[in-house]
């Protein structure tokens, strides 16, 4: 029932969001002519706006918990309060207020909800047929023109698995066939009809980018480029010079329509609003990449077309190079211990999640797995576990970071979630026990504070439409 | 001069991999938890006595005969060595690299069940000494895929040093039925079914088979030949299915030719019909992170299968199901998730130890720590089902094995990134 009554909200909320987008645009840009749209604003203001409303809640103390705050602190005997949808109040002494539900959180955890910043859930459903493959637009090396949002099925039962597992937020990415495959969405995994209704109001756009084996196999066993990795990065640099150009005319343009001057509006162009956006700043680079040295010649390439390269994805070379990572705050998101199943895999160790954290780059867990995205507390414990036996020394409440506050810098969201701060959204998970353990299960995950999964209460374990009436719907999974 | 002494302790390493089974060594494991998995138990403050790569004996308040060297086990738990029960170790270096990989035979051979995948079992293979660090010591090492029901005859290996891995080639076959065997026989899975018994009654014909060039059947001469094992029941028939009717096919065929020897690999909707599996004594091997309606035969599964099977007498061994080489590692933070969903913890220790032994026929050297059995035995540094739990010692047919691979070397390597010895001179 509860979601029907979101669902019923959210419908009302589209349109006030609709057109507090309409008026926040007009007050930026001043002279915008009202027959050309900017791709400024067509990359920022975005169409397909998110109808996202925070589902019901009650304020809500968990008292008694051990607390990873998600940026490096442990608070045993730790509170958390939350109101509205926000945190209120964390630390040893919080106040309980009136009418709110406490919970005696004993022997139990409180993190931030775990970000995933890269899934391909909904963009490659289950089941896994054919018909549900909407995850590569394999048909051009660059296809910066489409957008995952919108191969999105919000039926994915692995969403459901997801939030079993404490996911709060995702990125869901296109996959790694292409050059430049197309902008990523960040939603919040919450059930909804619509994949608007999950999006994260006004997180930055993301554009996924592939380096090394995937696209030379894929372009070069069609006996077209790119066959190498050499033909890759022409394939790149021809792309971001035609940006670059395409960029130079809508400045100008906008320039001269600001000093009152007549002139027009150059041709829209749908692959090159993306990648305008990248050089203005606004659109994130996420770009799967593994090998060490790749990732040196793409920083490079970075600087030759002025744009920030956000996170490298996959990165199982990151520790050869977490220095060069650090000194370019590029972030690297990595599994725990994948290697193998290609050559540019092959050198994949279990410490370099903690190794690229220990050279002060910006480490991440992900897990490009709807099975991996169920348990990367796990994932976390394991890279964890190796590092601290080969001689490092890294707390767990360190570790948390690679789950929640760095992959929210890496996503431009981490001044409204991954940590847990008084005023941040309270997406917040209590665990069964301590997390970095096979045997704990997220018990209770809050969405902005509405509790969106209860291990111990069917009532609060959402069954997609696919799953119902099927073998198994509603059973413990 | 740092820089020789390395080179030179780095050759020494180098030699004792080319040396063969080492000399054995008598070894006793002092002060530690022992879950033998066998008759006696778990036993606290225990001791292992180790000689000739066998075990001589397990108990309390054992003393240390002369000459033993001993290894302090106190505070940490000890366990058999762990059974990978369907893997690819050994048979694949990099899975995109065709000419590195040999795990299964395609439409260019003229046979399928004939296939021995033994023969292609790289002792060298990096992912032995990444998987026995781990805590591995056992391998079934399964053929996969190519173009029939019968994916071809897997191998017992052993993960530790020396140039005989295998231990029992030919131990099983591999079958596929389901959605993979409809893809193998016509585009339905009854074909799968049909394919399958009418393969094995050409067994039977082709051992009374007169004139064998002139043989017309099913399968190939070659495949009638090699099907005859398990026709007889000599050889264990590992088939792969998971939708729940699919498994009641299988204990139907298990009813209609009561000699087979049958496994099921995947099973993820086995707790459905977990009652009929366990009254057929069909053991399975399952992947408890199965819960997803991947596709159309598993839309039931759920992380409770392996505790739900289990319950119900279903001998339930738990391991990666499409034949990983190389995160067959994984497979204790399987069993760990697999008590975290309800399976009691010395059922899924069993599962990854005893379980797989029993299945392939080796329980009677395997599986447990029991006298007389091969030493294959590890200390742990904490509750061996937990994810941040590891090794501190591997023991594979009594010999201590060095905790390296190829993994630790690169991260030793690359440890310290200011090191003033260049990169390529870490060794």
């Amino acid at each position: 029932m509860q979601w029907d009554i979101r669902s019923a909200r959210t419908a009302t909320a589209a349109v006030a969001l609709l057109l507090a987008g309409c008026a926040s645009g007009a007050n930026e840009s001043g002279m915008i002519s009202s027959t050309a749209v900017s791709p400024a604003n067509a990359s920022t203001a975005a169409p397909y706006p998110s109808t996202y409303v925070p589902g019901d809640s009650v304020p809500t103390l968990i008292r008694n918990a051990v607390i990873f705050d998600g940026l490096g602190n442990r608070i045993d005997n730790g509170s958390i309060l939350m109101r509205d949808g926000k945190i209120v109040a964390v630390g040893q002494n919080v106040a309980e207020p009136d009418n709110a539900v406490v919970i005696d959180a004993n022997g139990k955890w409180v993190t931030p909800g775990i970000i995933d910043v890269h899934s391909h859930l909904g963009v490659y459903s289950s089941p896994g047929v054919r018909a549900h493959s909407d995850g590569n637009e394999a048909t051009a090396p660059v296809t910066a023109e489409v957008w995952a949002e919108h191969s999105v099925w919000p039926q994915d039962p692995g969403f459901v698995r997801a939030l079993a597992g404490g996911i709060t937020v995702l990125q869901l990415l296109p996959g790694s066939a292409n050059l430049i495959g197309g902008r990523g969405v960040t939603l919040k995994n919450v059930p909804s009809r619509t994949v608007q209704g999950m999006k994260f109001p006004d997180a930055p756009y993301g554009l996924k980018m592939a380096c090394g084996e995937n696209p030379k196999r894929v372009y070069g066993s069609k006996g077209r480029a790119p066959s190498t990795r050499m033909g890759n990065f022409a394939g790149y640099r021809a792309s971001w010079i035609k940006a670059t150009d395409y960029k130079n005319k809508w400045d100008e343009y906008e320039t001269k329509m600001a000093k009152g001057q007549k002139a027009d509006a150059p041709k829209r162009d749908l692959e090159l609003d993306t990648l305008k956006g990248v050089l203005d700043g606004d659109i994130i680079i996420h770009m799967h990449c593994y090998r060490a040295d790749e990732m040196a010649q793409v920083i490079d390439m970075s600087k030759e077309f002025n744009y920030h390269v956000g996170t490298f994805h996959h990165a199982v070379e990151a520790y050869k190079i977490g220095d060069l990572l650090a000194d370019n705050e590029t972030c690297a998101a990595m599994w725990a211990d994948w290697w193998g199943f290609k050559m540019e895999a092959y050198d994949g160790i279990r410490e370099n999640v903690p190794l690229v954290h220990n050279a002060g780059a910006c480490a991440i867990v992900h897990s490009d797995s709807d099975v991996g995205i169920q348990r990367l507390n796990q994932e976390a414990a394991k890279a964890l576990a190796d590092a601290n036996k080969a001689g490092l020394d890294i707390p767990k409440e360190v570790a948390w970071t690679w789950l929640s506050h760095n992959p929210a810098k890496s996503l431009g969201i981490a001044d409204q979630t991954g940590s847990l701060e008084a005023g941040k959204n309270a997406d917040v998970v209590l665990w069964t026990g301590d997390p970095f353990s096979s045997y704990s299960k997220a018990e209770k995950v809050y969405i902005d504070g509405a509790l969106t999964w209860d291990l111990m209460d069917k009532t609060h374990q959402p069954v997609m439409d696919f799953e119902l009436g099927q073998p198994g719907a509603g059973d413990a999974k | 001069m740092k820089t020789l002494i390395k080179a030179f302790t780095s050759s020494l390493a180098g030699l004792a991999l080319f040396a063969g089974p080492s000399l054995a060594q008598s070894i006793a494991i002092t002060g530690g938890t022992v879950h033998s998995m066998g008759p006696a138990g778990t036993i606290e403050n225990a001791t292992v006595l180790i000689e000739n790569g066998k075990i001589r004996a397990v108990g309390e308040n054992l003393s240390v005969p002369a000459g033993f060297q001993t290894i302090d086990a106190t505070g940490k738990q000890v366990t058999p060595g762990i059974f990978a029960a369907f893997t690819q170790i050994g048979v694949v270096e990099v899975g995109a690299v065709s000419g590195s990989r040999d795990g299964a035979v395609g439409e260019k051979t003229p046979f399928n069940a004939a296939f021995d995948l033994s023969y292609a079992v790289n002792p060298l293979a990096t992912n032995i000494p990444v998987s026995r660090i781990e805590g591995l010591t056992r391998a079934a090492v399964t053929a996969t895929g190519g173009d029939s029901i019968f994916a071809g005859q897997g191998a017992l290996i052993h993960l530790g040093n020396g140039f005989d891995p295998v231990t029992k080639s030919r131990a099983f076959m591999t079958a596929y039925l389901g959605e993979q065997g409809s893809r193998m026989s016509g585009g339905s899975r009854a074909g799968a079914v049909v394919w399958l018994i009418n393969a094995l009654k050409d067994a039977e014909r082709y051992r009374t088979e007169k004139n064998p060039s002139a043989w017309n059947g099913v399968v190939s001469a070659l495949d009638a030949e090699a099907l005859g094992p398990v026709m007889r029941g000599e050889q264990k028939l590992v088939i792969h299915a998971s939708r729940a009717s699919d498994l009641l096919q299988i204990v139907r065929l298990k009813e209609e030719m009561p000699k087979l020897d049958l496994a099921i690999v995947g099973a993820a909707e086995g707790w459905m019909v977990a009652d009929k599996l366990a009254a057929a004594g069909i053991p399975v091997i399952v992947q408890p992170f199965d819960n997803l309606p991947s596709n159309f035969s598993v839309l039931g599964a759920t992380q409770a299968n392996p505790a739900r099977l289990q319950k119900a007498g279903v001998e339930v061994s738990i391991s990666d199901t499409s034949g990983d080489a190389h995160n067959a590692r994984l497979i204790l933070q399987y069993a760990g998730n697999a008590v975290a969903n309800g399976m009691p913890w010395q059922a899924a220790l069993e599962s990854v130890t005893i379980n797989p032994a029993k299945l392939y026929g080796v329980a009677d050297s395997l599986g447990s720590l029991e006298p007389g059995k091969v030493a294959d035995v590890v200390v742990w540094d904490g509750d061996p089902l937990d994810v941040m739990t590891s090794p501190d010692k591997v023991l594979i047919n009594g010999e201590d094995i060095d905790l390296v691979s190829r993994q630790t070397q690169l991260r030793d390597r690359y440890m310290n990134l200011k090191s003033d010895t260049p990169f390529a001179y870490r060794k």
